[in-house]
């Protein structure tokens, strides 16, 4: 399954570092990154394919949620049918 | 980039503007299980709710995980227990009413709604068990939930069962006195009640529906007043369209957690529920739509039309979005579960009376209103025969919920917590409509009910 991981918060060093090593330790392929800053504000949208991941999603969500608690951040990881139940038609 | 904003779109909907799943409600029939014996009744309804539900909470949460959006409720409805209970010999029905939330405990869920009765032409031996039931019912449960259907455009209004609900409100008052009379929360009286209604008080699982389903219930006041300040002084023209295209997202995230849960579950998927439901949290009210309209006040004039607009344009939205959909579907109007309402009430723009209006345009009724507990049960009556007859001549669902609350009066507030809320005490007429409930019988359907 495909999932969408979104980043916002103050922009710093090393974000996207933080992430993607707990992404390739638990084998999540990244398919699609764009970034942009907004208002300061840093917004990272990260396209992932969860097929040969080795934890449980929630197991992954704790895993985000502990580096952004700890950079900062708020991370949220959704399946991507939400997005496009939403926004096609 | 589209597809970035479209994401972040969503992302802003859940986090800031509370867009949220406010209810899965699993429809269990409880047909099969009448007995003569009413324990034995009882055990056989307890089974099979347990049985159904079992992974109901748990499913629930795994879709909240993988779609980050918050699922608020987990509840279940039942066949109206009138139906079952009464092939029993039993002559008071509270133990059916522990059985449920006993079950609803067991599997987890907080609500049960189909503590219920349709008597909207008369009543049959159950119905008046039932009913006499209700004040011990409510006061002795926690999760059980109550509901009467007392009119119907094709029936008309049983005033019979006008009358006695009056008094049953103010017994369950009294019962649940020490609670604020919280017991009143769980007790609506409808007219052209819906079977497939997956809010609470009023759902129950109607006899014409299937073995067992599931229904979602969407929410998101916050998301419309959001999508309505960016395009504030413009016509009502785009108002309303603002309003479809947002209530278009939203069920279409409901839809995909219906079809979701009705997979796991292994349970066929019944109708989404499209209503703007308000809860006490700031950023999540009806009122404060109305008032981005250009109501200076909920309940100023204009309020009526505003809310029509909205109920209108929610529902256009919603249609398209969903393969079924069903429920209530609209706004609803909610006092003490709507900071806005609540804020309305004290400020002094809404009242009793403008609320009457309203129901006549939204999706269904007095809701969640405090009255002063001294109010004689021939007035909650008469209010009660009031809104049934805006619901049975206009075609649509009405209910009361309102709550006498024990020692309170006037300029007093109440605080029931949770979703449930607080409320100040409305006023009600001081004149008497005591003869008028008195009369009982019927009043006869509608002429435009002669349809065939």
């Amino acid at each position: 399954m495909k999932a969408v991981i979104t980043v916002i918060g103050k922009d710093k060093i090393g974000i996207i570092a933080g992430i993607t090593s707990v992404l390739a330790k638990n084998k999540v392929n990244i398919l699609d990154i764009s970034q942009t800053i907004l208002q300061d504000y840093f917004t990272m949208i990260m396209i992932v394919d969860l097929e040969k991941m080795t934890v449980g999603l929630n197991e992954l969500k704790n895993h985000l949620n502990d580096i952004g608690e700890k950079i900062g951040l708020s991370i949220k990881i959704q399946h991507e049918d939400i997005f496009n139940a939403m926004h096609k038609i | 980039m589209n597809q970035f904003n479209n994401i972040l779109e969503t992302i802003t909907m859940i986090e800031k503007e509370k867009l949220d799943i406010r209810t899965i409600t699993m429809g269990i029939s409880l047909l099969d299980c009448c007995d003569a014996n009413g324990e034995k009744s009882r055990k056989k309804i307890y089974d099979k709710i347990t049985k159904y539900a079992e992974n109901l909470v748990k499913v629930g949460e795994n879709i909240e995980t993988k779609y980050g959006i918050p699922i608020i409720n987990k509840r279940i409805s039942v066949t109206p227990i009138s139906l079952i209970a009464q092939a029993s010999s039993d002559k008071n029905y509270v133990e059916f009413a522990k059985t449920l939330d006993k079950a609803a405990k067991a599997v987890g869920v907080n609500f049960i709604g189909g503590f219920s009765a349709l008597v909207q032409k008369g009543y049959s031996k159950g119905d008046k068990i039932l009913i006499d039931s209700i004040p011990n019912a409510l006061a002795e449960t926690e999760r059980v939930c109550s509901s009467i259907n007392v009119g119907d455009t094709r029936s008309g209004i049983n005033m019979d069962a006008v009358r006695d609900m009056g008094k049953i409100i103010k017994e369950t008052a009294y019962l649940t006195r020490e609670k604020d009379s919280i017991g009143c929360a769980k007790l609506v009286v409808f007219a052209n009640a819906v079977e497939d209604n997956p809010f609470m008080a009023g759902a129950f699982h109607g006899v014409g529906e299937a073995e067992c389903i599931i229904n979602v219930g969407v929410s998101g006041p916050g998301v419309v007043k959001s999508a309505l300040e960016k395009v504030k002084g413009e016509s009502f023209d785009v108002v309303s369209e603002t309003i479809k295209r947002t209530a278009f997202k939203i069920t279409r995230a409901g839809q995909l957690v219906a079809r979701e849960a009705s997979k796991m579950l292994g349970v066929p998927f019944g109708i989404l529920d499209l209503s703007l439901a308000p809860t006490p949290a700031v950023g999540d009210s009806v009122a404060r739509i109305l008032e981005e309209m250009g109501i200076e006040s909920c309940g100023g004039h204009g309020t009526t039309a505003a809310l029509a607009l909205l109920n209108d344009a929610v529902k256009k939205g919603g249609i398209m979005a969903s393969s079924h959909v069903g429920g209530l579907s609209g706004a609803f109007i909610p006092v003490s579960e709507d900071e806005g309402m609540i804020n309305a009430v004290k400020k002094g723009s809404l009242n009793l009376e403008k609320l009457e209006a309203m129901t006549c345009v939204c999706s269904v009724g007095l809701d969640m209103i405090a009255i002063p507990g001294d109010t004689p049960a021939s007035t909650i009556s008469a209010i009660i025969a009031d809104e049934a007859a805006i619901g049975v001549i206009n075609k649509k669902t009405t209910a009361v919920r309102v709550i006498p609350v024990y020692g309170k009066k006037l300029g007093d507030e109440v605080e029931f917590g949770g979703l449930l809320g607080r409320a100040p005490i409305m006023a009600v007429s001081k004149f008497s409509s005591e003869d008028f409930v008195n009369r009982g019988g019927r009043i006869p359907a509608p002429v435009h009910s002669f349809k065939n």
